[in-house]
């Protein structure tokens, strides 16, 4: 069977035998994008989180069957070293990551929570960000989803005053 | 027919000990009491040296084109930020700017490869004198080959930035560098000054970080290679399970399955897809001789001090006498933890003839590479480790046997081979950290002023039975090095205080989690001690400091605790229904004293500020010392306060996330502040000591706000 998608921008068919495999194998074995990473297959860890129609989901457990004719972004579609998402930019500003693995599971559940809460409380991100850090960054991870919500709103004010 | 191999659940877990190097060999001489004891106190409090190539700068340094040095470094990047660490050392020795320096992981092609592992919390403090020498070392020689090139004197030229000058005419590094076969040798220069260094000291943001912020690393769970084939291993899912037969018929024809390999201590398969050769995997019916039905009530009851072997480790004075009744008993106990490290463990394996590649997430290259050459009868050479990022490590990576398993699948497909773990294998196949037992025991003089100090303890394995602790040297030793990690006693100003540690040998393996049995010890020793202030009528920290020995660890310990403390504001009256609580500990020769402050809210603990001092000597990077710090505190909370592996009709349990409970955002403080005290001239070990104070500080936290000691971990209301 084939499906066909968009990954970041990038319309894609991909032919599999099994429509039931999770978008995450495709996305890193098929598409070879290995930014989104495998951590429990259960979708109970958030390692591989990427926005599906920029709803975050949680790919090890969604079948690709479901992504016909949507939008998937992952961390590589998020923005670059040059022109930087703000989620990524405030995590550089606070030096969040350390070992590294689970961190575009979180800044692609950050970037999907700031679209839907511009500002989130500690609450908000208490209740939104359920993703597992094994290094323990979360205290810096709080500070960098505020932020990275300021950034946004700057960002926000500038595209108005261009426009 | 299948053919019945008899095969133990330890021989899947234990391989042969690895040489003998750096652990001491001296014979029964040591089995004397006091001497094992002092040398416990030293094997305790060193700060291993570094085990590797420390002479020859060319298996260090390559000069690329670009005037970029690249650093291949023989220790891995598991989140810790030794990367940044040794490009700062090196940088300002080499005489460059940071940027121009990158580090790599040295593949064991290359020759820098580490005589031990990563891990210890030793990189930077190890590494702190030879990789300044190397980098000063290298520096010269560039000198010396620039006054060649320049045709003048060696007097005549200085290096600054990348740049060698003399005579007004200037050359880049690799200009210096291009063409050159054959380098000076030069003595080892006189190092700079720290004072002096540019980068060293500094909170430069750590080497990897956009990196790791874009999604580009490469972790060994993204090792590929063409015409890569996936393996899967079976594994039992019960304790001690010994393998007796296995009909692989309905895996051989599932779909995609190329090969189903069966060798003496396992069976795997190999199929074209991850989830092809899953399902064949699942389709291999296994049978298992699994003698028990093991509960957690059965492991708590064969771990309680008294049961297996004791070693006296530390004593002083006389013993507590039995039936003194002024005499304060407490006993504590922690669970199973698992490393729980979000990458599993994995290995992509090529086997070319008679040359093999492995690319891996591992913190053993050299005992990877060696265990991968003996089971395929090669060389060591002719086996190529490529180190990875690591997702995690925390001692998971400390044995990874599966790499001899992938290039053995390799070896019988003829193609590259990867495979990994389920998170259900990661779960019930870890070396987890032991459960622990204490009693801890202290007698009061009649001031209120503590004269005896006792702790008693037992644990499963942590450096026993590892790859990395040869086996004669737990019976020499009679202790396990990692167990009594934070197990001594540190108020050894209580003049009679002692340390007896007993061994039970548990049914499933248990080994390095970070930082030993530091968090189960210094709970155990530090709420205790609170639970004596108090009895004291004392403040807890005039309490401690009375306690300490006026030796130069005592003081650094002092003044950590000193630090804390006011930094925190510390009390102990409960302010708006918020409590503190004060810990300390000494690990590796570093310092810590943590301050937490606590409410309780719907009947939970909610820790809402923890201040960390630590004395790490001179932080090369203070940024990623307060990481650690920060990591260490919400890691060390999470076992604290929310882990533990069940064990349950003869299986360990839970097998994912969620049911293992785990510290997430909710529960992170949201404050965490660290104040860096520098007691010694050198960089100590940063990575484990922050691990230790936690548990203690909150329970001490929620006594002052119940006044109900907490003696178990995972803590919990009663």
């Amino acid at each position: 069977m084939s499906i066909s998608f968009k990954v970041n921008g990038e319309s894609h068919t991909v032919k599999i035998d099994d429509v039931n495999t999770p978008l995450l194998w495709v996305v890193r074995d098929i598409l070879n994008l290995k930014g989104t990473k495998f951590g429990c297959g259960k979708a109970a860890c958030g390692a591989c989180t990427l926005h599906v129609d920029g709803e975050a989901v949680r790919s090890c457990s969604y079948a690709v069957k479901f992504v016909e004719g949507k939008e998937v972004t992952t961390i590589e579609g998020l923005g670059n070293k040059e022109n930087p998402h703000p989620v990524q930019q405030a995590w550089i500003e606070e030096v969040v990551p350390q070992c590294g693995y689970c961190q575009p599971g979180f800044i692609m559940a950050t970037a999907a929570l700031l679209k839907k809460v511009p500002y989130p409380t500690d609450e908000d991100i208490d209740n939104n960000i359920i993703n597992v850090c094994r290094c323990g960054t979360y205290y810096r991870m709080r500070k960098a989803i505020k932020r990275a919500a300021e950034l946004s709103s700057e960002n926000m004010e500038t595209e108005t005053q261009k426009s | 027919m299948v053919e019945k191999k008899k095969i133990s659940r330890r021989k899947f877990l234990v391989r042969g000990g690895l040489g003998t190097a750096g652990v001491l060999a001296v014979g029964a001489y040591i089995f004397r009491n006091p001497i094992r004891r002092s040398i416990l106190n030293m094997v305790n409090t060193m700060e291993m040296s570094y085990m590797g190539e420390t002479k020859n700068p060319m298996v260090w340094f390559e000069i690329l084109k670009n005037n970029t040095i690249l650093l291949h470094s023989p220790k891995v990047e598991m989140g810790q930020g030794t990367f940044t660490s040794l490009a700062q050392m090196a940088a300002d020795e080499l005489e460059v700017p940071f940027d121009r320096v990158e580090v790599v992981h040295a593949a064991t092609a290359t020759g820098n490869i580490d005589g031990m592992s990563t891990g210890g919390s030793t990189s930077v403090s190890g590494l702190w004198q030879p990789l300044r020498e190397l980098a000063a070392t290298m520096r010269e020689m560039i000198k010396v080959q620039a006054a060649v090139k320049l045709g003048v004197d060696i007097g005549s030229i200085t290096v600054k930035e990348g740049m060698v000058s003399a005579d007004g005419r200037s050359m880049t590094y690799a200009e210096v560098a291009e063409g050159v076969t054959e380098w000076p040798e030069v003595d080892v220069p006189k190092l700079k000054p720290v004072s002096s260094y540019k980068f060293v000291g500094k909170p430069i943001p750590r080497i990897d970080l956009e990196d790791k912020v874009f999604g580009t690393p490469m972790f060994g769970m993204d090792a590929s290679a063409p015409n890569m084939l996936y393996g899967a291993v079976a594994r039992p899912t019960k304790i001690g399970a010994t393998f007796v037969s296995a009909d692989t018929s309905k895996a051989a024809e599932m779909p995609g399955v190329v090969a189903v390999v069966e060798e003496s201590d396992f069976v795997g398969v190999v199929a074209e897809t991850y989830q092809q050769a899953e399902n064949a995997k699942n389709a291999i019916s296994i049978e298992w001789d699994a003698p028990n039905n093991l509960t957690t009530a059965d492991i708590e009851s064969m771990m309680t001090v008294g049961n297996g072997k004791s070693t006296i480790i530390q004593k002083e004075g006389d013993a507590i006498e039995e039936n003194d009744d002024r005499v304060e008993v407490l006993e504590f106990r922690s669970p199973i933890g698992a490393h729980a490290q979000i990458e599993p463990n994995g290995v992509l394996a090529s086997v070319e003839g008679d040359k093999v590649t492995i690319t891996i997430s591992t913190q053993v290259i050299g005992i990877t590479r060696t265990e991968v050459a003996q089971r395929l009868g090669l060389d060591e050479e002719n086996v190529n480790v490529i180190p990875t990022y690591l997702g995690g490590g925390f001692g998971r990576r400390l044995h990874t046997p599966h790499a001899v398993q992938a290039a053995v699948m390799s070896k019988a497909v003829g193609k590259p081979v990867k495979y990994f773990f389920t998170r259900k294998e990661e779960f019930q196949h870890d070396m987890f950290r032991p459960p622990t037992h204490h009693i801890v025991k202290g007698r009061l003089d009649p001031e209120g002023s503590l004269q005896s100090l006792e702790h008693h303890f037992v644990s499963g394995d942590v450096g026993n039975n590892s790859v990395l602790i040869p086996n004669f040297v737990p019976p020499i030793l009679g202790a396990d090095i990692g167990s009594i990690r934070g197990g001594f006693v540190q108020y050894t100003g209580v003049p009679n205080h002692r340390a007896v540690y007993w061994h039970v040998q548990l049914p499933f393996a248990t080994s390095w989690w970070r930082s030993l049995g530091l968090l189960a010890n210094t709970f155990a020793i530090e709420s205790f001690m609170d639970h004596m202030a108090h009895k004291a009528g004392k403040n807890a920290m005039d309490f401690r400091m009375a306690c300490i020995a006026d030796d130069e660890m005592g003081k650094r310990l002092k003044a950590t605790i000193m630090a804390a403390v006011e930094k925190a504001g510390y009390t102990e009256e409960v302010t708006n229904e918020r409590a503190m609580g004060l810990a300390a500990s000494v690990d590796a020769g570093t310092p810590c004293a943590q301050v937490a402050e606590v409410s309780i809210e719907d009947n939970e603990i909610v820790v809402h500020r923890v201040t960390v001092a630590l004395d790490p000597g001179i932080a090369v990077n203070p940024d990623q010392v307060r990481a650690q710090c920060e990591g260490c505190v919400i890691m060390g909370m999470s076992a604290a306060m929310h882990e533990q592996m069940f064990v349950e009709e003869g299986e360990l349990r839970p097998i994912i996330y969620g049911p293992y409970e785990m510290a997430f955002m909710k529960h992170a403080p949201k404050e965490i502040d660290v104040v860096l005290l520098q007691g010694i001239d050198r960089p100590g070990p940063v990575g484990e000591p922050p691990l230790g104070p936690i548990g203690a500080a909150v329970g001490n936290a929620v006594f002052r706000l119940t006044g109900k000691r907490l003696t178990k971990m995972p803590l919990r209301l009663p």
